[in-house]
Formats: C-alpha cells, structure tokens, sequence
C-alpha cells in the first residue's frame, strides 16, 4: 500500500504505517516524505518492508525491531538509534550519529555518513549489529564501540578522507573494516590494533557486502579490489589503569 | 505542519535555516518562512526570527535601526539620544499584522538614519552605530535596539517561528539572504529581545546550541565595551564576530578559525606547513577567550554574504546545499527540500569548517 | 636575656612503641632527623620532643611505632588554649620571635570548600574526556591584543604580529619556587625530573641554579630576588623565564634568612656565599622602592635576555593587590604569580605567616578583575598559587582567571613530606628541607620524580573529567568563565569579589 505524507505530521504518519502493519500489510509505501520523524520507530514485524521516497526526519527506525526500511534519499541524523533488529537500507547519504547504541541488524548506506557513526554499538550473544557504509565517514567513527562490526568502504570519496579524525576512540569490542587508504593519523593506535584483514575475517563480512553490492547496483568483485584493514580493541578494559581507590 | 498542541512534550533544540542567492536575485519573505515550519518541532513557540539582507534598497546607505520600546518613556528617550547623532530619513513602524499565537507585542519602529558626525577622528560610522546600540540596550530600560545594518532587518519575536513570519509580513520582503530561526530556549525566559537573530550593524547570527564558554566569552567583550544585555548566550557570537572581523580586521575565515579554533594536535602535525602552523598558534593564545566552546551551529549574515559554521567536534547538525547560485543550509535536509526542489548537491559541512557563500561583487558595490 | 637553653615547653607528640613486636633493628632510631627517639635496651622516646613526621611509622618493617598526641590536659579555656600558652612561655624563656614553616595553619577559611563547578544537563552535552580531545596546553605570558595577518607571496595569509616569548605547559599546573637552602638538591632534583617529563615548569626559588641540574634550566623559571643568590647571566639564559621575586604568600613584607648551619657546600657554591654562613634576603628589593623601579629591574632582566624569556613577578596577595598587580603588569610584567596567605615557606615568623595577607581566591578574583577593568588581561598571564590541594582546587582557580597555578606544599608531600611544619630546622628526617648528607641521601630522586609527575598526571586527568562535565574541551573556555562557579556559605561581600553568584541563582 502508499501513503502520501505530504504535509502530515509525523504523529499520524507513524499512526498509519503502524495501523498498515496491524492490518497486515507487508509493504508500505511511502510518498513525498520530508522531514517527519521516527519513521519505523519501534516498529515490529520481520517480514515487513517500508519504501521512503523524500528524506525522512531524524530517528528514523529508532529501537526498531525486525522491518526492512529502504529510504530511497538521503536520511537525516539519528538513523537506527538503538535498533534491535531489521534491515535499514540508505540509497544516499546518511547523517550524524547512525546507529548509536544499535543492538542488532543492519544498516546499509549507499554513500557518506556523518559524525558519531555506529558510537558504542553493541554485541550479545547472536544479535551483532552491522554498519555498512559506501562513501567515507566523519569524525569519531566507532567510537565507544562495544561490539559489532562497522564497515567503511569509501566506493566514492568525493575528495575527503576515508574516516574521519579521532576513529574508533574508546573502542572496547567488536570490529572497525576500512577499505583501501586511510590516513593513519585519523587512528590512534594506544587502544587500537591495526591489521590487514584476512581470508577469515573477510569470509565474515561477506553477506554484508554481497547485500551492499546487490542493493546499490555494485559487484562484490570491485568491491574486493582494495585490501581490507581491520581495527580491533587491544584490551576489553582499554581505561582500567585509570583509577585508582580514594584511601 | 502546525501543530500547537504538543509542543511543550518535545524536546529537541533549535532550528536554523538560510540561503543567499550569489547573484543577488530576491527572493521572497515567504521562502524562509516555509522552511521554518518545516522545523516546527525544533522550536517550542517560544522565540524565532529572520534576518533578511537586500530589503531596503530605497534606503540601503541608511543604518536601518528596529527598535522595540515597553513604554513611551523608553520611545522618547531613545529617540531624543538618535536625533542627537544620527540623521533620520525615515522612521515607521515596523509593519505587522494581527497574528494567532502572537501576542503582547513592543511598539516596534524603525528609523533609517544616518550618523551625522562621528565623536572622534579616530572614531568611524560604524563605531557610532554600535556604541549608540550598546547605551540604548543597557542604559534605556525598556529600549532595544534589535537591529541596526544597512539595507538589511532582523524580525524577531516570541512564539513560533512561521507564525513571527506571519506577523511581520514578511512575504511583502524581497532579500537576497534570509536566515530563520525557531527557538526552543533554554537558561532564560522567553521575551523579544531575546529572540533571533541579534544582531549588530550589519551582522546577524541565528544559532542553534548552547554556549559554555559565554561566561569567559562576555567578559572577554566588556574589555572591549560590548554590553551583553539581551540575557542570551548567542549575542556573544555576533559581537565577537564584529570585534574579529570589523575592528580587528580578520577576515571571515581566520574569525571562524578564532571560534572554532583547530586542536593542538592538528596544528602540531609533522605534515602541517609551518607558518600556517604558527599562525594558528598566534590565533589560539591570542583569542583563547574568543574561543566558543560547546555546541553550536549558527548561520552569520552580513552585507557579503552567508556563513554556516558549526562546533570543531560537531555537536549540532548542519547540512548545505547548492543549486545554480543558491546556497541554502539548514539544521535538517528536508527544510532545504522547502528552499528547493532539486538541488544540485546536498553535503554535511565538516565541524569547525564554514561554509561561505559570498554575494558577487556587483551586488555588493 | 634568655633563660634555660631547652625548653620547658612539652613537646606535642609522642612515640608509642609496641615492644612485643619490635625486632630492635633500630631503624626508627637511626631515620628520626630530630634525635626523638634512641635506644637503650629497646626503643624509646628520646631527648627532642616528637614533631610526627612519620619516618618512623612508614619505615618501621614490623608496624609497630605509633605517634600520638601527647596528653596533656589542662583546664579547658577558649582563648587561653595550650597552643597560646606555650608559644607565650616559649617567647617568655627566650625573647624571640616565634618561627614557623610551610604555611598558614589556621583554622581559617578555605574558600575554594565554598565554591561548587557546575556540570551540562540536557541543554548543552557533557564531553567525554577519555574518548575526545581534551585540551589542557597553556601560553603563559604576554598576548597581543590583536592578530595582524598578512598574505605572503603565494597567496596565503601570514602571521604578521610579533608574538612575545611564551611558556608553553602541557597542563595548568607548575610547581612553585622552593630554593636550593630551603629544599635539598635531591628534592629539587626530584621536582625539576617530574617537570621535564611532564612537560610543565619547575622554580629554582632564589638559591640559583646548581650546577648538577642544568639539564633541567630549560624547564626552570628561575628566581631574581633580593638577595640575588645565584643570579648571573648564564643562569638568566639558560631558563624557561626569569621571575623577580617581591614577596611570599606565608611573609609578605618579610625577607629570607637561610641560616648558616644550612649552607652546605652545594648551597655555599650555587648561591655564591661561603659555607656556613647566613644567607639573608633584605625584605624589599633595595633596588625596587617604587613601581617604577620595578619596570627597571624588568627591562634590565630583558634586555639581559634579549627579551627571548618572559619575565615574571612574583608577588604575596596583600590587600591592595588588585592595584599593584596592575602596576606590574604596566611595568612590563609577562605574567604576575600571586601568592595567597595560605603559602608556604623554609621559615618564616609565626606572627606574619598567621596574620598578614588575604585569602588568594579573593586575590585571584580581583586581580582578574582590575586587569579586566584596564583592559591589560591580554599583556599577562595570571598564575595562583598558595595552598592548592586538589585538581578541584586547580579548577576553581582557573574559573576564577588563573592560567594556571603553581603547587609547593602538593609537590613536597609526593616527595614524602608529611607536614610537620619543622623546615626551617634543618632536621628534615625525609632528605626534603634538611642538608645534613645522611638525611638528604635518602630522597632518591629518581623515585620521588615519578610521583610528584603521577600527582600532575592524576590531576591532569581529573582536569579533564570536570571540563567534560562542563562541556568543553579546551581550558582556555573555563578561564575566567565564573558563571561556571556558584557559592555556598559565603557571605554577600565574598561572592561580590569573587564575582560568583550564590547557588540557586
């Protein structure tokens, strides 16, 4: 089913997607979106799929949980707050902060993401959340990343850096992939290990990159055409030498 | 997208959107007005204003002064202090019409005047201007001098920022540079004054966030008798702004390099060229508390263009884009979206980095 | 005429030795500076009073010393307390003037206890420190009051402005000016290890400069004071910054009188004096009798430097300190280093170093102030110091306008001091304040070094939690920024100078 949002406030919006779904509805499809909020927010049902044609307004799949969502735009900041489970595809650029907290599922973004991306996303168990980004990222990529694997493929970098400064600070779990040149100034490696990936860890990412590939229209051949690097937090702990007891 | 009801549930910040049109075509009051509303739940109804430059061109070498006054006492004695030392060619009231959810409104003035000699050699229009804005604002109680470049105005008020648009009837304006604003504040109660823009001679600054460095930024400009009157943190930012660049002579770029300074780490990079790196070094101690610390991204007019900056660790969101020679830059996208059907590029400009869009020559001269 | 050569004032401490548990090493007995204990069949109090400075109890290997109060009852009067009756039999016996050392221990007033920081909530976001930049580095000296930028031939923009030489610290904190006389080489040598390392500044204090630490001059602000010990050309360049001493928070208006027992051959040599003889401070500066004179002395030092070091006055926060710190900076002054009441000293008379001064969280503010009010903040940098215990304290200063703060007593107690307030008597029994070889050989330098740089670092650390707390990352955005302070428990007047308002408002 459609539904025009021009001109509605995101309280009904959000109001009639989630009626759609109660009603049974597995695709939705949304027209003339610009700029309502918390599109998919909270949203259920692992079999559901919603298009956004116009940019979406900030938190968008917020702690969703299980739905497909393709924003067939650019996406606004906040995407995939906390989202425990799903598929977020971007088919353009995707703002600040994707992903924070993210428990679960998947984002694909198509070209660039902002500041914050992926910050302290989590791993427990099976729930591993995923990050893939096409273009390059801003500054603080993965920072306080917990668990989970965040990929950077900078396909199209449109003169910027890869990732930005300050990448993967405070990382204490999972896992940072950069594809191809970075400038190792951007990573500091007190907390970090830096190495190439291998034939394993590649095989890990695999599904992530074929879903990329096949949603954006690219072959995984080209994207396997650069070598890999792959961050990892020395220690679990990296601040346990900081404190010490009041006496 | 109007919904009055269920303001006061959300909370999210402040709203900013702009454009500037290179070549200076005018665009239309109601352009900004739209995009606004389209931000309507990053304001709380509680403050929001424009800035529109190129309004004025029957009086454009005039400073055009908008004034509020809260009594008529305040009225005459800002007024005898302008007749004083300023020609005025004109003054009305500011235009308006009766507006729901607008209310308890100033009188509202305008003067388009002209200082009519300056107090000492050393001393230039523009320092009159601002000394004349600075006495009125702390010594006239009542009187607020909200406004004051030339061939440009600041509309500002308190309740949401479509309806502020609405009640100045600014779809009658034409500029070829509006910033908006819509406010959700914060530390200080809501009155006019306190609205964006503020403004001083020609430069206006909407601002999204919160200063923390306001304590050492305002004590900073009393050294250099700017009065901050206006009970709001964003005011430093335009008198910084015209200390760095009219009186000190930086230009924009090296002002947003004193806002926003580089961290030591990037400019003790091997690889950094040594006398930028000293430069930067010079800049840092020397405006260390010009420094604006915290969250913000502001939108600065003035009379050669527009500038959307953000905090060096990007705390507030900003988004630019671009079609022909229309710049427009906003908190979210979808407001650009409003400006502009189709833009050519859409990009998130990198923290502490401005992105300028300048008038050409012609319109400025 | 004096009396009796000891004393019929009981001392205030006694050793308590667990004998069950002594294994007779004697190690107590050989480690006390002041001969207070001695051994016959076993340990015991010996022929000096106890003063508590722990060398015994944190050396003994069985745990078994204790030093207690020594009872002493006596019926109980408020105004006529044990303490005033001793010092007026000591002065009874003797004729003399009643010595102390470190600082103040009055039960006055701390202000920085009555000074609460702020934090973000909500409206602006708190930082993480440990996760983004966090930016401590300070310039101390002067700044233009403008940047002129100039486009060099390819078009770039160019620094146009002469910058005046800075001192460039990693983090606000430098340790305070303590002689060669005062301290011992080994303790100096301690201080001087931890700045370098740190990356901040360590103070010679007016003994000069010996000859074993100038690895370190480039780190030292070096001291031209009264006496002028020490003070020739080459220990002029060879520092970080040269710094004319004019007063002590713990004596303002009082010289120095490093007595002769002291003047070891190391101190004999470096101060330029022969051994064993006083070493004696004249009070004022006989060659700075006006402020005028002051701005002499400052060029003279310049021109001796080839203006290439900041100069700096040092000076006690006196009552009218506000003023006089603004004739110092127009005098020339790169930065002005106010000592509040609080501070201490080798030795100074009891009287001065309880009752003279005022508080520096008042001085600092006003200082601040009055500098703010000429317009002539930008030409020098404040530095505070005079009793700051904790990174809260350095904090507290900075929102007061200090660019940084300078610690004494801090960095003597890493170097094992337990303030027992005995300096001036030479007896030191941790190697700090005494010069007797046996004693100071203990300090081990490369030992202390590491933990007075852990306290920096710690500290540093703890800078960085409270400007994340308020949301900044950088410490040039707390510098004055008093909004960020509220006062509990201070009177009307106090919170007008300090230019803090009340909490809750």
């Amino acid at each position: 089913m459609e539904i025009d949002a021009r001109g509605v406030y995101y309280k009904q919006l959000n109001e009639q997607i989630r009626e759609a779904v109660g009603r049974g509805e597995t695709r939705i499809v949304l027209r003339n979106v610009n700029g309502q909020r918390y599109i998919g927010g909270g949203l259920r049902g692992d079999d559901v799929t919603v298009e956004v044609n116009g940019v979406p307004g900030n938190d968008l799949a917020a702690f969703m949980d299980g739905p497909t969502v393709h924003v067939m735009n650019n996406a606004q900041d906040g995407c995939a707050n906390t989202m425990n489970a799903g598929r977020l595809f971007v088919h353009g650029d995707a703002g600040d902060v994707v992903g924070y907290g993210m428990r679960g599922g998947s984002v694909h973004v198509k070209g660039h993401v902002g500041y914050r991306v992926g910050i302290h996303m989590k791993a427990y168990k099976t729930q591993s959340p995923v990050i893939v980004a096409g273009g390059t990222a801003g500054d603080f990529f993965g920072e306080y990343l917990a668990g989970g694997t965040l990929v950077l493929l900078g396909m199209e970098r449109d003169g910027k850096p890869l990732v930005g400064d300050y990448c993967g600070t405070g990382i204490h779990g999972g896992q940072i992939y950069l594809r191809g040149a970075y400038d190792p100034y951007h990573v500091s490696t007190e907390h970090i290990a830096v190495a190439e990936a291998d034939a394993g860890e590649m095989k890990a990412i695999e599904k992530d990159l074929e879903a990329f590939a096949e949603a954006f229209g690219f072959t995984l051949g080209e994207i396997l055409s650069e070598p890999f690097t792959v961050l990892r937090p020395k220690s679990h702990r990296p601040f346990g030498d900081l404190y010490v007891n009041r006496p | 997208m109007r919904h009055r009801w269920d303001w006061s549930k959300e909370i999210s910040g402040c709203g900013l959107a702009g454009l500037i049109s290179r070549r200076g075509r005018k665009v239309s009051g109601e352009v900004p007005i739209r995009a606004i509303a389209n931000l309507h739940d990053r304001g709380n109804g509680l403050g929001g204003g424009f800035a529109g430059y190129g309004i004025y061109p029957d009086y454009a070498d005039h400073y055009a002064l908008h004034t509020m006054y809260y009594s008529d006492q305040a009225q005459d004695l800002t007024e005898d202090l302008l007749r004083g030392h300023f020609s005025i060619a004109h003054s009305e009231f500011i235009p308006t019409r009766p507006t729901e959810g607008i209310g308890d409104a100033p009188n509202l003035w305008r003067y388009f005047a002209t200082p009519r000699s300056t107090r000492s050699e050393t001393e230039g229009e523009a320092d009159t201007v601002m000394k004349t804005v600075m006495r009125v604002n702390d010594e006239i109680e009542g009187a607020y001098i909200f406004s004051s470049g030339k061939n440009m105005g600041a509309f500002k008020a308190v309740g949401f920022a479509e309806d502020i648009g609405r009640f100045y009837r600014l779809e009658e304006y034409e500029g070829y540079i509006w910033t908006a604003h819509g406010r959700f504040p914060t530390n200080t109660q809501a009155w006019w004054g306190g609205a964006h823009p503020f403004c001083l001679l020609d430069y206006s600054v909407v601002h999204n966030g919160e200063i923390s460095s306001y304590g050492i930024n305002r004590r900073y400009l009393e050294q250099f008798d700017y009065k901050c009157t206006l009970q709001t943190d964003t005011e430093v930012m335009v008198y910084l702004l015209d200390l760095l660049i009219r009186r000190h002579g930086l230009s924009i770029e090296m002002a947003c390099e004193v806002l926003a300074p580089p961290f030591w780490k990037t400019i003790d990079r091997p690889d950094m060229d040594p006398e930028e790196a000293e430069l930067l070094e010079a800049l840092r101690i020397t405006y260390a508390p010009a420094t604006v610390n915290g969250p913000f991204a502001i939108l600065f007019g003035h009379s050669r263009g527009l500038v959307g900056f953000n905090d060096r660790i990007k705390l507030r969101p900003m988004v630019a884009a671009e079609k022909d020679d229309m710049l427009f830059i906003s908190s979210e996208e979808a407001a650009i979206h409003i400006m502009c059907e189709s833009p050519d590029r859409v990009w998130t400009p990198q923290a502490g980095h401005p992105v300028i869009g300048w008038l050409d020559e012609s319109v400025t001269s | 005429m004096r009396l009796a050569t000891k004393s019929t004032v009981p001392g205030e401490f006694v050793q308590v030795v667990h004998h069950d548990r002594c294994i007779k090493c004697k190690r107590c007995v050989m480690g006390c500076g002041f001969n207070a204990l001695e051994f016959t069949d076993r340990v015991m109090p010996g022929e000096n009073p106890c003063v508590a400075c722990h060398f015994c109890t944190d050396h003994c290997p069985q745990q078994c010393i204790q030093i207690h109060e020594r009872p002493y009852a006596q019926a109980g009067h408020d105004v006529w307390s044990p303490a005033m009756q001793k010092r007026i039999v000591r002065q009874a016996e003797s004729g003399g003037v009643l010595l102390s050392a470190m600082g103040n221990d009055r039960p006055w007033t701390v202000l920085w206890d009555n000074l609460l920081l702020d934090a973000c909530q909500v409206t602006n976001p708190s930082i993480d420190p440990l996760r983004e930049p966090m930016e401590l580095r300070t310039y101390l000296g002067r700044k233009p009051e403008r940047i002129e930028v100039e486009t060099g031939p390819d078009g770039k923009p160019k620094l146009k402005t002469k910058i005046a030489p800075q001192l460039r610290i990693s983090t606000p904190i430098i340790f305070a000016g303590m002689s060669l006389g005062s301290i011992s080489l080994s303790a100096q040598k301690s201080l001087a290890m931890a700045a370098k390392k740190i990356g901040t500044l360590w103070n010679t204090g007016e003994g000069g400069l010996h000859e074993d630490l100038q690895d370190y001059a480039d780190c030292a602000i070096v001291q031209c004071a009264s006496g002028r010990f020490g003070v020739h050309e080459g220990y002029l360049r060879n520092s970080a910054a040269v710094e004319i001493k004019i007063g002590q928070g713990a004596k303002p208006g009082i010289g120095g009188h490093l007595p002769g027992r002291k003047v070891s051959s190391d101190i004999a040599g470096t101060r330029m004096i022969p051994i064993g003889s006083d070493a004696l401070s004249p009070a004022p500066h006989h060659d700075i009798y006006s402020i005028e004179d002051l701005r002499q002395l400052i060029y003279a030092l310049k021109e001796a430097t080839e203006y290439e070091k900041p100069v700096g006055v040092k000076i006690a926060a006196v009552h009218n300190v506000g003023a006089i710190a603004s004739g110092i900076v127009r005098a020339g002054a790169d930065y002005v280093y106010l000592d509040g009441f609080r501070g201490g000293t080798g030795a100074a008379p009891t009287v001065i170093r309880d009752n003279v001064g005022i508080p520096v969280e008042i001085a600092l503010a006003a200082v601040d102030e009055r500098l703010r009010k000429d317009g002539i903040r930008h030409e020098a940098s404040i530095i505070c110091a005079g009793s700051i215990r904790s990174s809260a304290d350095v904090a507290k200063a900075i929102a007061l306008g200090a660019d940084a703060v300078a610690i004494g007593t801090a960095a003597l107690i890493t170097l094992g001091c337990h303030v027992c307030q005995q300096c001036h008597t030479g007896n030191c029994s941790w190697g700090i304040t005494s010069q007797r070889p046996e004693l100071t050989r203990r300090l081990d330098p490369s030992v202390r070094a590491e933990m007075a740089a852990n306290l920096l670092e710690g500290w540093t650390e703890e800078l960085k939690e409270i400007l994340g707390a308020l949301g900044v990352n950088a410490v040039e955005s707390l510098r004055g920024s008093r909004d960020r302070l509220r006062g509990v428990n201070l009177t009307k007047e106090s919170l007008d100078v300090l230019g803090v308002k009340h909490a809750g408002e």
